[in-house]
This record gives C-alpha cells, sequence and structure tokens, in this order.
C-alpha cells in the first residue's frame, strides 16, 4: 500500500532517532529544502529515494516494499501474444478503474483427441466489438491420465497463445514445461504435498506457479504462497480451491480485500478461477476479482458474450469510451431516409443507434464530434452546438448521399434550431424526441 | 500458524424490505407474497452481514402478441403470447416470483382495455404483479391510474415513475395501496433525488423500488453496474434515501440487442444464435445480481432458469 508524504516523512533523516542520521535533517542534498518537502514530492512518485545520501537501511527496506503493488503483476506469453494480471488497486471499479483484464483460458485434457483442433480454434478466434478485437489468452492443458507432453506440444504448435498446465505430478509437470520451452506459462499447481518439487520446476523453467489448497482455506493458501516465495519463486498465483457462486465470491472478495486494505503480502497475487461449463460463473470471476479464468468448451456463442463482458467491466470508468465521429449506416438507408444527429459518447450512440436499427427503420445517424459527452453535457459545456453540427455536416459530405435536406436534432437540444437554421440555410431542421426510446415512434408519425 | 485476519466491513445501514403483492388477509387476491431487500452487507458476501431475501424473478408479459420480439423468444413462449392470461400462467410455471404485465404501444389502449387486461391476468395467476406502460409518461399516466383503481388493494408495482411523471403515478399509488418503480437514468444523485421528492410526497419508502435503468451487455451494462454498487454501498453506509431495492429489467435491455435479436448480417464469430441470445441475457442479468438486483425482470424461460440456479447458488449459506 502507497505511504502518503507524511507517513514517508517518518522514515527520512529529520524523524531519525539516530543522531548520526538525523544530524543530516533537512541537509538540502536531495535538491529538496526539507525532508518534509522531499517526503511529500516522494509520496507523489516525483522524487526518487535513491536522491537522499543518508537515509537508514530499515527506512529504504519498508518506503521499497510500500511501493511495490499490491497485488503482484504476472506475465504469460505465448508465441508473440503477451498477458499481464494483476496490479490491481481498488475493490470496486468506480473507485479507479480496473487495470488488467483477467486472461480467459479454455481447458482441453490430454486424453481428450480433439485438443490440438480445440487449441487451433481458441488461437484463431478473434471478434470486433466496438472497433476492438477481442481474443481469448490461451489454452489450459490439463494431464489426465494421457500423454501429457505430446498433447501440450500439439496444443503449442496449434495456437500461439500462452498455456496453462494442470497436473499436480511433478515428473508430468516436467515433461509439459520440456515440451512448452520458449513460451511462459503458467503451472498449475503447488500443493501442501508437492510444493517443494513444483516449486524446483517453476525456479528451473522461471514460469509462474500457482499454489492449490482446498476449500478455501485462506490460512492454509497463505502459508503455501510463502512456503513457495521461501524457495525464491516470485511469480504466484493463488487457487484456493473454491468451485461455486457462493464461495468463490467469499473468498475472492477476502483475498482481495487482505491484499488491498490490509497490505497482506501472502496473498498479494492473482487468483485463478475455474467455471467449468457455466458461463454465469465464468462471468462472475471476470466481474469478482479472477485473474485467469478457466472455461471449458469453446463455442463462440457463450464465448463472444463473455468477452463483451470483460470489456465492458474493464472499462476504464474515468475514460468515457466514445465512438468515431462520422456517419453511421443503419439498416441500410436510401438518400431518402431520414438523418439523425446525435454525439459521440458511446452510451448516447447506443441508445440511439439501437433504436433506430430494432424499430427496423432505415436511417442516417450523423455522430457529431463532442468530445466523448451526452448530448445535454455536452450542449451545456459547449461541444455541441450549431457550429458542431454544421461543420460535421460538412465534413462528413452527408448531404451528398441523401435526396432530401432534412435533419432531426435530439429534442434536449431544441434551443439549437434557430442557430442551425442560419448555420445552415438550405437544411430543414426538425426536433426529434428527448430520450432515444421514442425515436422509432416519432419516425413512423413525423417521417413520411 | 499465526492465522491470518479477514477484514469484514462494519456496515451501519440496512436495505429496506419491500412487499410485492396482498393475499386476502392484507385486502388483495394474491396467492403469496414476496418480500425483497433487508441486506445488511454487499451481495452475498454472507460471512459479514444478513441476505434475509433472494433477489425475486419477474417474468415479462405483455398485453398482446409482441410484434418486435425476436422470434427466439416468440418460439420459446408459443400460443400464449396471444392471451396474457394464459402468458401469466405460463410464466408462473416457468418458475416466475413475480409477473409483470407490460402494455405495448397500440392503438386499442384506453382505460378500459387497462382495466380489462388486468383484470385477466390477476384472474389467471396467483403471484405479485408489477405493471408497466409503454414507458411515454402521458400514456402511462392513462393507463396506470385506471389500473390502480382496478387493482386496488393488491400491491402492485406501478412503472415506470420517473421525473415527469412521478406527481400522478405516486398519487395513484398513494390512493389505491400500491408500490411505484422509481426510475432514474444511471445516476447515484437523481436516484436519491427521485427517491426524497416521492417521500415528500408521503408514500412511505416501504413501497418504493429503485430503477437505476439497465444498460445491455454491451450496451452500457457497466455504468447500471456501477451506479448500482455506488448506491448499495451507499445504503449499506446508512443513507436513507438510497436504501431502496433495485429493479432491473435485462429482459428488456438484452433483447433490444441486435446480438440477441438477430440471426441475419451477423459475424460468424457471434457464434450460435440462440445460444448467444439467451447469454446476453443470462450475462446481463447475472452482473446486475452481483451489483445488487433485488429484482429482476427477465423475458426468454431459460434465463429464468439460469438465473434461478445462480441464485440459488449464490443464497446457499
Amino acid at each position: 500500500m502507497a505511504l502518503s508524504g507524511l507517513e514517508i516523512y517518518k522514515l527520512l533523516p529529520a524523524s531519525s532517532k539516530d543522531p548520526e542520521v538525523k544530524k543530516h535533517g533537512n541537509c538540502k542534498e536531495c535538491g529538496f529544502p526539507t525532508c518534509l518537502a522531499f517526503a511529500m514530492k516522494l509520496g507523489q512518485k516525483q522524487a526518487e529515494l535513491s536522491q537522499c545520501p543518508y537515509v537508514e537501511e530499515e527506512s529504504k527496506a519498508q518506503l521499497e516494499a510500500s511501493a511495490a503493488p499490491p497485488i503482484r503483476l504476472i506475465t504469460l506469453s505465448g508465441d508473440g501474444h503477451k498477458l499481464e494480471v494483476g496490479n490491481e488497486t481498488v475493490l470496486f471499479r468506480h473507485e479507479k478503474t480496473f487495470y488488467h483484464q483477467p486472461g480467459l483460458f479454455v481447458r482441453v485434457k490430454d486424453t481428450q483427441a480433439d485438443a490440438a483442433e480445440v487449441a487451433k480454434a481458441v488461437g484463431e478466434y478473434t471478434v470486433d466489438y466496438v472497433g476492438m478485437d477481442l481474443t481469448l489468452d490461451g489454452v489450459a492443458v490439463e494431464a489426465d491420465g494421457g500423454d501429457f507432453a505430446a498433447t501440450v506440444a500439439a496444443v503449442k504448435e496449434a495456437c500461439p497463445l500462452p498455456l496453462v498446465l494442470l497436473t499436480e505430478d511433478p515428473v508430468t509437470a516436467e515433461a509439459g514445461l520440456k515440451a512448452a520451452e520458449g513460451i511462459q506459462s503458467l503451472l498449475w499447481a503447488a500443493t501442501p504435498e508437492n510444493w517443494e518439487a513444483m516449486a524446483k520446476l517453476a525456479g528451473e523453467y522461471k514460469v509462474p506457479l500457482a499454489v492449490h489448497v482446498d476449500g478455501g482455506d485462506v490460512d492454509a493458501l497463505a502459508a503455501l504462497a510463502e512456503q513457495v516465495q521461501g524457495t525464491g519463486v516470485e511469480d504466484i498465483v493463488l487457487d484456493p480451491g473454491v468451485r461455486d457462486h457462493v464461495s468463490s465470491l467469499s473468498v475472492f472478495t477476502q483475498l482481495r480485500r487482505l491484499a488491498l486494505k490490509k497490505n497482506e503480502r501472502k496473498v498479494g497475487y492473482p487468483l485463478i478461477a475455474f467455471a467449468g461449463d457455466d458461463p454465469v460463473l465464468a462471468g462472475q470471476h471476470i466481474a469478482k476479482y479472477a485473474g485467469f479464468v478457466v472455461v471449458d468448451g469453446f463455442s463462440p456463442g457463450t464465448v463472444y458474450p463473455l468477452l463483451v463482458m470483460r470489456a465492458n467491466i474493464f472499462t476504464d470508468p474515468q475514460k468515457p469510451i466514445q465512438v468515431k465521429p462520422g456517419v453511421y449506416e443503419i439498416n441500410n438507408p436510401k438518400p431518402s431516409d431520414p438523418l439523425m444527429v446525435t454525439t459521440n459518447f458511446s452510451i448516447t450512440y447506443f441508445s440511439v443507434a439501437n433504436e433506430i436499427e430494432s424499430s427496423g427503420i432505415p436511417g442516417w445517424l450523423l455522430v457529431a464530434d463532442a468530445e466523448g459527452m451526452s448530448v445535454l453535457t455536452a450542449w451545456a459545456a459547449g461541444k455541441f452546438d450549431a457550429e458542431r453540427i454544421a461543420k460535421s455536416v460538412t465534413s462528413t459530405g452527408i448531404g451528398e448521399k441523401l435526396d432530401h435536406q432534412r435533419m432531426v436534432i435530439p429534442g434536449h437540444v431544441a434551443v439549437l434550431m434557430g442557430e442551425l437554421e442560419e448555420e445552415l440555410p438550405d437544411w430543414e431542421i426538425n426536433v426529434g424526441p428527448r430520450e432515444a426510446v421514442d425515436l422509432p415512434n416519432f419516425l413512423k408519425m413525423q417521417w413520411g | 500458524m499465526p492465522t491470518i485476519e479477514v477484514p469484514k466491513e462494519k456496515w451501519s445501514g440496512k436495505v429496506r424490505e419491500i412487499t410485492l403483492g396482498a393475499t386476502a388477509a392484507d385486502g388483495g387476491t394474491r396467492a403469496k407474497t414476496v418480500t425483497v431487500g433487508g441486506e445488511t452487507t454487499l451481495p452475498y458476501l454472507h460471512f459479514e452481514g444478513d441476505i434475509p431475501h433472494p433477489p425475486a424473478i419477474a417474468i415479462e408479459v405483455q398485453d398482446r402478441k409482441p410484434a418486435d420480439w425476436s422470434p427466439v423468444l416468440l418460439e420459446a413462449w408459443g400460443d400464449v403470447t396471444e392471451d396474457p392470461a394464459a402468458w401469466a400462467k405460463a410464466a408462473e410455471e416457468a418458475g416466475a416470483d413475480v409477473v409483470m404485465l407490460r402494455f405495448s404501444l397500440h392503438d386499442d389502449l384506453s382505460a378500459e382495455y387497462a382495466r380489462e387486461t388486468l383484470r385477466v391476468v390477476l384472474d389467471a395467476t396467483g403471484l405479485p404483479l408489477i405493471v408497466f406502460g409503454p414507458g411515454q409518461a402521458e400514456l402511462d399516466n392513462d393507463l396506470l391510474v385506471p389500473v390502480a383503481e382496478e387493482g386496488k388493494g393488491e400491491k402492485l408495482v406501478l412503472g415506470v415513475c420517473e421525473d415527469k411523471n412521478y406527481r400522478t403515478i405516486v398519487a395513484a399509488a398513494l390512493a389505491h395501496g400500491h408500490l411505484v418503480d422509481a426510475r432514474c437514468p444511471m445516476d447515484v444523485n437523481l436516484s436519491k433525488q427521485l427517491n426524497i421528492l416521492i417521500s415528500d410526497m408521503n408514500l412511505p419508502l416501504e413501497r418504493v423500488v429503485m430503477d437505476p435503468t439497465t444498460g445491455a451487455l454491451g450496451y452500457g451494462m457497466e455504468y447500471g453496474y456501477s451506479v448500482m454498487e455506488r448506491l448499495r454501498l451507499a445504503a449499506l453506509q446508512g443513507d436513507g434515501m438510497t436504501q431502496q431495492p433495485m429493479l432491473v429489467t435485462p429482459g428488456e435491455e438484452a433483447w433490444r440487442a441486435k446480438e440477441a435479436r438477430t440471426e441475419e448480417g451477423v459475424p460468424e464469430a457471434w457464434g450460435d444464435w440462440a445460444e448467444r441470445a439467451v447469454n446476453w441475457e443470462t450475462l446481463t442479468a447475472s452482473a446486475l445480481v452481483e451489483s445488487g438486483a433485488d429484482i429482476l425482470v427477465l423475458r426468454h424461460p431459460e434465463s429464468v432458469k439460469r438465473v434461478r440456479a445462480m441464485i440459488d447458488a449464490l443464497m446457499s449459506n
């Protein structure tokens, strides 16, 4: 947990109990007038601790520890695809944002004849959502009594994404790690029984290691993570062994709180969750704190909604997503079909576009650049005025696609009508409804 | 081995308990009532507080066969969509706790029509009812006032009650013993303000359901999700004007999305239509269960099953 400026000040020479150190208090050698001023800058991350030549070793250790993220960043990589999870700082996305989307992995077994085929489909899957290419993150290969090494090799050959190797047997694990050499896999799992051998493998093959206990026992999990960490393995992932809705929600919340609010280092790692074939459980893991989500089976009709859910939850609430300003054609409009104007705030755009689309009425939607604000907010901020609307009419050349010169503006900005008629003297301006939901009806009644 | 102490929040607030429907003993005709709310912690964290009631699932039934519903939905219900009474019965059989009767927009809407439709649905099911108008403030008033009279004493939830028409709807609820669905566009302060305005009209807050407005998966779901988390946190921290149970409409919103509605001209990567469509509704709903929904209005019977399974799992403690 980051320390405040005042907490840092207590660790600097001016506050030292050792007179030999204290005499250097406020020496200005760091470039700041006092230790307090330096502490404040450190707190804001605008200065480096190394600028102070006199800071005590003990303080240094404390300050460095406080600078480490409360949930460690874990990186996996495949052949050109990298996945980073962890480094989260909040329990609720509205408090700031969630930073790293959980990796979504599809599980295959080494007894499964089509493992490589599934892996290929997983690796090739990509889907467009509001201009972003959403993809899965890898394949989890489970040792189930088949030829693990051969399956891992075949999956790696078929799919360029990172792998999770699922086995608790160190001999099998090593065979899998050998087959997966060249990429950064996650090894699952070290247990209270096998942890020494597994930790050794994780060290040798330089891969992150998941530690696994049964039944959501947080104490046992923390103890195991500490033991593994004691062998020098730093990249750890936690599996508290909960598989159902209610216990995973409780235990994952507890672990996240321990890491963030209690600064409990022993559990300061991302979590791995297994959702089986239940997309609802996978959805819960996405929203509530998993770093890796393993699902059984690959089916686009389920994967696509899950990827969209992940994109939604991990959208930064501080930066509303915008759509590109321009002309959007809905339901294949003809030159005689209506033209409507709105702003480029994504939710505004989606509300309007979705209403028109579901009504089945063809239309042209002109999205003005209102810097990502909704209609009323943008109007109040002067980002959605007659001048801007007129400019987008000209710059998009929408007039040339139509056989009429008539447009519908949102009811909330009816006041713009007069000014717009001045800016666009050849156009007829119609005031539409205030809410998108009333658009289809408005179009049916007013546009004919 | 030192034991790690699991951090527990000490919440001072509690969500209000609200009961939908009235049995004969309370002046209504419902076979049973449904109580929601009463939470003293965040959703399903049983280790630090009480979750006395599972969220209720309402199934949406329309007054006549919907003209704009996806064929996936219409096929799932079959012929009952032709008749609101049969549909309400089918909804009860499909596992609804509550039936939502929604009037669609057409030329036959009138006070008398609204009364008759309500009457046949009340006669067909013993479940509590939510009654929504077509969603245009003036028209809603014209229909919901006679509905409130006709259903006197049934403790219906009348909606939507928003800043434009709350006076009329609240007055009707006050006069005839109903509840209101207070809807605001995804904003914590607007929700609080509407609750204040409603309680200033002397409708007890035990008769107000808060509706934060629902966005479908992919179409703003996360805005509603976060507003709900903020409202629930405020409620637990003791802010009395945010302690209403929350009603959401994932069925309506998800089935409006192209992903659920059509199979024509969509990318291959979207996968099987029916599978995707039901997932769209289910995942929209399940995210809102996680963020504190107390009443979920759904449309597809399979989504009802899945959301019910999730709720059962989250309540099994």
